[in-house]
């Protein structure tokens, strides 16, 4: 069987300063059946070509947001994606049927370490929590939501850690599969 | 006064044009009135500059012929056979009724009727040069006035042929009336095909040869020599030398070469034709008008208002708007450089009389040097705005539009294939007759003339237009337009390209809010480019560029706020270095700051 196509749409304002997520990034970016987007290199005026996003999704099977937490979101261009690409008729309401049973996979880089992002800790809500929004986004898009990979603790993270990670998220693609467990 | 040397009488030609034509100019008198003045001052009457003046004007007249083989260039042959009507019609009528009017009236004041009839057509012609310059200042090519002008002037010229091949038959000697006529048009007949021929399947390959060596004068003198050779070649069989480079000029107008063509004669033919009219203006012969003032003069009035009147026949009968007609008629109304020709030839075979063919040379000069004049004052009685308001040839639709955009150039191009784009309505003014093609082809509304003149801006409806864009490439014309139009149209939404910063701060005084300095944003796009191939992410290369504009902003609107012209120069520096050093820690922080977490 084929490997599933997969659509790695990446948004980071400033590769030149990124640790975390650039590494994520090439880390994967070679593999045949990735396709990487890189959004703030595609659209620097935020002047999304929405057709060319929407031909894009249709001729991939998993869609992931590959980006660091920024005001525990994603940084703006994405949120300017998804406003203009996800239209109506498209993506949701009744003829909105183009990324039916494609699966979504939000992949976040984050600098405080797990432990804060708790009803207890500093940022009081766990990512999971405060990844609702593109949860309930790919839900109404009829995607299937998998499980976020998070990559915490980016303002001390060593290069072990980093490196292992890379390669974990390297294998996870390689061996991706549409079939549910 | 003695010939001088060949250098010398250059220096005066070339001294004379430099002085008077700018100077006519500005006296809104026109370019041709330049010349001809220039030629009376330095003649053998005023100053006795120059006193041999029939060599320079025989050498002169090339400038005709390059300007007909220009005009050639422009005109194909489908839009040549398009004409054929009023060509034929309106040329065929004016040459010929004028031709029996004038004879008529010679044949009056007792000549001959051989000589009254080789007076008829000599005059019935009218000036090329000098209707085609009058019509290229004012932008009237493309107007029906412009197409009809052309027709008529066209068809003279082709009636030159046949005018001088009768000559020897109205020989009053009887000597030069055998078969000469007869075999004069078998030879003029076959120097036709002989240039047809050679413009057709001679021409293209020499060209092709030729533009490859790559060797630009050698490409140049080429295209002199075809010019040279085909009205030597008409000279030699007795046909006007302006009718064979036209018709290589239309021969070549598909070659892929014409625009090249163009750019070679273009200066040889405005120097040639300004010589021209200055040598118009040596040869008046004041000597014969001091002699017969009354009837010199008598006959320069009644030749113009014959011609005149049957020329606002024929513009009658040829469909011109009423308000162009006065204008029109007067625009042919003088006797032509081909007077001349037929004159001296006519004068050779005794078809006409030495001293009635002088008086008529003296009259045509004259006549030509009243045509300027005479159209300051028909547009001063006619008013402008409706004589202006002849529409172009092609039809547009009579619809209010909000946006006006002066100039289309490539800055209004851009603007208004964009705006039109998004079904806008937008009217365009433009001068340059290279433009036309161009308006028509996005089909919107134009006018063509002068963008700085307010009639035509209240012609094109200023008055119910939002907003105006300004995309003329003359500073002084954005600036002249910007203050006429903001004083007259209070709500006027005024935007403008500008030149530079001095430009830009001189449209804001006039009340342009934001003027857009033209190299600007191609310059800012090119640096952005160069900070991302430096390894600068789009969006930060996009952050830094913003950066930038936004402080060049401040520092024009910090120079345009300065009182003095000193504050001006002292406020744009201290901005501008403090900008830059701002900048510049801006970045070196950022370049020493670690990659952060993310």
């Amino acid at each position: 069987m084929n490997p599933p196509k997969i659509l790695l749409l990446h948004a980071h304002p400033h590769p030149r300063k990124s640790k975390l997520n650039m590494r994520l990034l090439k880390a994967v970016a070679d593999l045949d059946h990735v396709t990487v987007k890189r959004l703030y290199e595609l659209y620097p005026d935020f002047q999304i070509d929405v057709e060319k996003e929407q031909q894009a999704l249709q001729v991939h099977d998993l869609i992931i947001f590959q980006h660091p937490m920024y005001w525990y979101s994603a940084p703006a261009l994405l949120k300017e994606w998804q406003d203009s690409v996800l239209e109506h008729g498209f993506s949701y309401g009744e003829a909105g049927t183009a990324l039916t049973g494609k699966h979504f996979l939000s992949v976040v880089t984050a600098g405080s370490e797990k432990t804060s992002y708790d009803p207890i800790g500093r940022n009081r809500f766990t990512t999971e929590q405060l990844l609702a929004p593109f949860e309930q986004t790919a839900g109404l898009c009829n995607m299937l939501w998998q499980a976020p990979r998070i990559l915490y603790g980016g303002f001390k993270i060593s290069k072990e850690t980093l490196d292992q990670h890379c390669a974990s998220y390297r294998e996870y693609l390689q061996n991706y599969t549409l079939e549910m467990e | 006064m003695e010939e001088h040397s060949l250098l010398l009488s250059v220096f005066i030609y070339l001294l004379a044009a430099v002085v008077a034509v700018p100077v006519a100019k500005k006296l809104g008198l026109g370019a041709v009135l330049g010349y001809l003045l220039a030629g009376i001052l330095i003649g053998p009457w005023v100053l006795k500059l120059i006193t041999e003046t029939t060599h320079v004007l025989h050498f002169a007249e090339f400038g005709v012929v390059m300007l007909l083989f220009l005009i050639g260039l422009e005109l194909n042959p489908s839009k040549l056979w398009e004409m054929r009507r009023p060509i034929i019609g309106q040329g065929g009528s004016q040459v010929l009724i004028s031709t029996m009017a004038i004879a008529g009236v010679a044949l009056l004041l007792g000549l001959r009727w051989e000589y009254a009839l080789v007076a008829g057509m000599a005059l019935a012609l009218s000036s090329t040069a000098i209707v085609l310059q009058i019509m290229d200042e004012k932008n009237l090519m493309p107007t029906p006035t412009g197409q009809s002008g052309f027709s008529i002037l066209l068809f003279q010229d082709i009636a030159v042929i046949p005018m001088l091949a009768i000559l020897p038959l109205l020989s009053v000697t009887g000597s030069g009336s055998e078969a000469g006529g007869v075999l004069g048009v078998i030879k003029a007949l076959t120097a036709l095909v002989l240039i047809y021929l050679i413009g057709r399947y001679l021409l293209p390959p020499i060209f092709r040869y030729i533009a490859a060596t790559r060797m630009r004068e050698v490409f140049t003198a080429f295209t002199l020599l075809l010019v040279v050779g085909v009205a030597a070649l008409m000279d030699a069989v007795g046909l006007s030398m302006a009718l064979g480079t036209f018709m290589v000029g239309v021969l070549l107008s598909e070659s892929k070469y014409r625009h090249e063509l163009e750019a070679n004669i273009e200066p040889f033919k405005g120097l040639l034709l300004g010589l021209f009219f200055i040598s118009v203006g040596m040869t008046v012969n004041f000597g014969l008008l001091f002699d017969n003032p009354l009837l010199i003069i008598g006959l320069v009035v009644s030749l113009i208002a014959i011609k005149a009147l049957i020329l606002y026949l024929v513009s009658v009968k040829g469909k011109l708007p009423s308000a162009a007609r006065l204008r029109f008629a007067i625009l042919l109304s003088q006797g032509g450089e081909f007077a001349f020709v037929i004159l001296s030839q006519a004068t050779a075979v005794a078809a006409i009389d030495t001293h009635s063919a002088e008086i008529l040379t003296v009259v045509v000069a004259l006549s030509m040097m009243t045509t300027p004049l005479l159209m300051l004052v028909v547009e001063r009685y006619c008013t402008p705005a409706t004589i202006d308001s002849e529409k172009p040839v092609m039809d547009i639709p009579n619809e209010q539009n909000e946006v006006i955009i002066a100039g289309f150039g490539r800055v209004g191009q851009i603007i208004a294939r964009m705006i039109g784009a998004r079904n806008i309505g937008t009217t365009i003014l433009d001068h340059n007759s290279a433009h036309i093609e161009r308006i028509s082809k996005f089909g919107f509304k134009a006018y063509y003339g002068d963008a700085t003149r307010m009639d035509l801006l209240e012609t094109a409806g200023i008055a119910d237009a939002k907003i105006l864009v300004i995309a003329l490439d003359d500073n002084d014309q954005a600036v002249e337009l910007a203050r006429e139009a903001k004083r007259l149209y209070p709500h006027l939404k005024i935007l403008s390209r500008s030149w530079d910063v001095a430009h830009a701060i001189e449209l804001m005084k006039v009340g342009v809010e934001m003027p857009q300095r033209e190299t600007m944003y191609s310059s800012l796009k090119l640096a952005e480019e160069v900070l991302t191939n430096l390894g600068y992410g789009a969006f930060e290369a996009r952050q830094v560029t913003a950066k930038f504009e936004r402080h060049d902003l401040e520092i024009l609107h910090g120079i345009y706020d300065a009182e003095t012209l000193e504050d001006r120069i002292s406020i744009g520096r201290d901005l501008r270095g403090k900008f830059e050093a701002q900048m510049k820690s801006d970045a070196e922080y950022r370049e020493q700051a670690e990659p952060d977490w993310s």
